[in-house]
């Protein structure tokens, strides 16, 4: 089909006018699109647990087959999201330890909070409020650092409390009594505050914030434009240029079912993220 | 032939045996002769009833026949009754057409057990005579209830009819303290049958209170209902039964409320967990401190193992109606809860600041620079 090539070319051609570097890499988009179709799916089960007496709740538990089905789906959910999370705590430690990779724990590429993120924070405000300069960030900004702890700290709480429940009389041998009444309280709680940072805050900040509007694609796409790195993340964009090391990123422009499909994924994700938001917000404050 | 019928019968019926006959006012004064015999005043022949009636040609108005010459009893008990107007409730009106009564054990009768339900329900279950008096259509709750199913598909002749409930002649209103189903009454009523059942209530909280007069505990039909009788292991029933109980222990209500096993329990009936009678027994509900409860300390393991395969004594301390309010009772939870929403309110405050702060501010920013870029830097 030669007319189908030449089409294809020419879109080629016309992609390389900009530059598009790695961000992330396949086994980290795999391990965000398995946490957030679990968290959706654990969002939704459990938010229908939580506010069980609201209309709502009993309409998508009779829509998905039923009370029992709730916990059914909750439990299958967690149980994929705690694999996802062994494995990358398992990949952390591999390379930590058999790679001895030294940016994992500080560092400039580190998820590790440090002195640097509070000067960020502090600078960043004063910039929102008109009393400074705009700060620039290396690869992870302290609001994506958060991003990744919140979610990090969320998954043990919720995670430890889920499973204290799911088998309370083992845990129950080394647990006191009241601590099967806390456990309910830390997983409905942790639970709903997840539910409320992600769909609105993480959302809005990485997602609906004027400089990605509609939708921060490079953690479905694995790339971004030369533009958006240094925009986002410029102190990492110039070290890299300095050491040479830039053009090492330098990957392909995302093909064009690559954009449509994380469109479409990206986008029902937010949609459903949102009506739960909402289902949420009017059941906590009915 | 029996003896006592008469030859005059055979006159009455020369002209009444005719179906289509009747009086000047078109109501049929038909008598079918063959069931008349057979019915349980066959014997008794015409002029039993109509003994005005000497010869023929008779009076064109015969005096009326009034049961009660016989049966003074029955009616004295219906003077007494909630179906004392004679005019609207004739003994025909239960007894069925006065020419062909038969004995309550002929499977022919009107008040026979399996027929009483349908007898009873040519008013009761005649929506326009449920509107007119104001009471709710007990023969359909009836024909759907346990009982109802009993009697109708098994033919299961003890199965509660209304009669056994109710009584039959002298049937009060149930707020009339004579009555078999008022409220201190109706244990006694149902235990007819559900002797051992009564024996266990007698025993429990309820039925003591009951048996003081407190017409606030319950009795039965407060749960169970009194016609539309469910079976306790249906989920319709298990999921109307919890708010029942938490009509006056409201503050158990709330407490339970906050656990998983209302939680999960309200989305639609989840049989399986706890509901108030699963742990506190449902007829001989007694206090914690009775050794004989099974929520005392010492039979938690059990009451818990029913559902929680392995629970242990350590796993029985859990509390199914745990305050988190309440500082003195449940101390530890009461502060896990407190971090618990110190950290959601604070992790939310500051981010949500942070957030519209930052969304304004790029904005305006990306605006400024809207020329040079295009509008995708912020």
């Amino acid at each position: 089909m030669p007319e189908l090539e030449q089409v294809t070319t020419n879109e080629k051609q016309v992609g390389t006018g900009t530059r598009y570097f790695r961000r992330f890499t396949a086994g980290q988009r795999a391990l965000h699109a398995t946490l957030f179709t679990t968290f959706l799916g654990l969002a939704a089960t459990g938010m229908c647990l939580r506010f069980s007496d609201s209309v709502w709740a009993r309409a998508v538990a009779r829509a998905v087959g039923g009370f029992g089905a709730i916990l059914f789906f909750h439990k299958a959910c967690a149980v994929v999201l705690t694999l996802a999370f062994l494995i990358h705590v398992r990949d952390i430690f591999a390379r930590a330890i058999m790679n001895r990779e030294k940016g994992i724990f500080w560092g400039p590429t580190s998820m590790v909070a440090n002195w640097r993120d509070m000067k960020d924070l502090v600078a960043h405000l004063r910039w929102m409020v008109g009393l400074g300069p705009k700060p620039r960030f290396e690869r992870y900004a302290y609001w994506e650092k958060f991003d990744y702890w919140a979610v990090f700290w969320g998954m043990v709480v919720i995670g430890f409390s889920g499973y204290a429940m799911w088998f309370a009389p083992f845990f129950a041998r080394f647990l006191p009594g009241w601590a099967l009444n806390a456990v309910l309280v830390i997983h409905s709680e942790e639970g709903l505050l997840a539910i409320l940072f992600i769909f609105s805050i993480h959302f809005v900040n990485t997602h609906l914030h004027p400089d990605s509007f509609p939708m921060d694609m490079a953690i479905f796409t694995g790339v971004e434009s030369e533009e958006e790195f240094k925009t986002k993340h410029g102190l990492e964009y110039e070290r890299l240029a300095h050491s040479g090391k830039l053009e090492r990123l330098l990957a392909e422009a995302p093909g064009t079912w690559q954009i449509n499909f994380s469109k479409v994924v990206g986008f029902t994700a937010i949609v459903i993220g949102l009506t739960l938001l909402v289902l949420t917000l009017t059941a906590y404050f009915s | 032939m029996r003896s006592a019928w008469a030859k005059g019968d055979a006159d009455c019926l020369a002209c009444h045996g005719d179906a289509t006959m009747t009086d000047a006012n078109g109501h049929s004064i038909a008598v079918n002769g063959d069931k008349f015999q057979a019915s349980i005043h066959g014997a008794l022949g015409c002029n039993g009833c109509h003994a005005d009636i000497k010869g023929y040609p008779h009076p064109e108005h015969p005096a009326k026949v009034d049961c009660k010459s016989c049966h003074a009893d029955e009616a004295k008990n219906l003077a007494e009754s909630v179906h004392r107007d004679g005019k609207e409730h004739p003994c025909t009106s239960c007894h069925g057409n006065q020419h062909e009564i038969f004995p309550k054990s002929d499977p022919r009768s009107a008040v026979y057990p399996l027929n009483i339900p349908k007898t009873c329900g040519n008013c009761h279950g005649n929506p326009e005579v449920a509107k007119k008096y104001g009471f709710s259509n007990v023969f359909s709750m009836y024909a759907d209830s346990i009982h109802g199913m009993a009697l109708s598909d098994e033919g299961l002749l003890v199965a509660a009819n209304c009669e056994s409930c109710h009584g039959s002649h002298r049937i009060l209103s149930h707020k009339d303290p004579a009555s078999s189903t008022y409220k201190t009454n109706v244990p006694a009523t149902c235990g007819k049958c559900h002797a051992k059942i009564d024996a266990d209530y007698e025993q429990g909280v309820h039925g003591k209170a009951i048996a003081k007069g407190d017409l606030k505990a319950p009795v039965c039909s407060d749960c169970h209902t009194a016609h539309a009788i469910l079976q306790p292991t249906e989920s319709e029933f298990r999921m109307q039964s919890t708010p029942i109980c938490g009509s006056c222990h409201k503050d158990k209500l709330s407490t339970y409320h906050d656990t998983f096993h209302s939680q999960l329990g309200l989305l639609g009936g989840y049989v399986q967990t706890a509901r108030c009678w699963d742990c506190h027994g449902a007829h001989d509900v007694r206090p914690s401190s009775d050794p004989g409860s099974p929520i005392n300390r010492a039979n938690l393991v059990k009451t818990c193992g029913k559902c929680h395969t392995g629970a242990n004594l350590s796993f029985v301390q859990y509390q199914p109606h745990a305050d988190p309010h309440n500082r003195k009772l449940n101390p530890g939870l009461f502060f896990v809860r407190l971090f618990m929403n110190l950290l959601l309110a604070g992790t939310l405050t500051f981010f949500v600041i942070h957030t519209i702060l930052w969304l304004v501010r790029s904005r305006f920013h990306q605006i400024r620079k809207k020329s040079s870029n295009g509008g995708k830097d912020a």
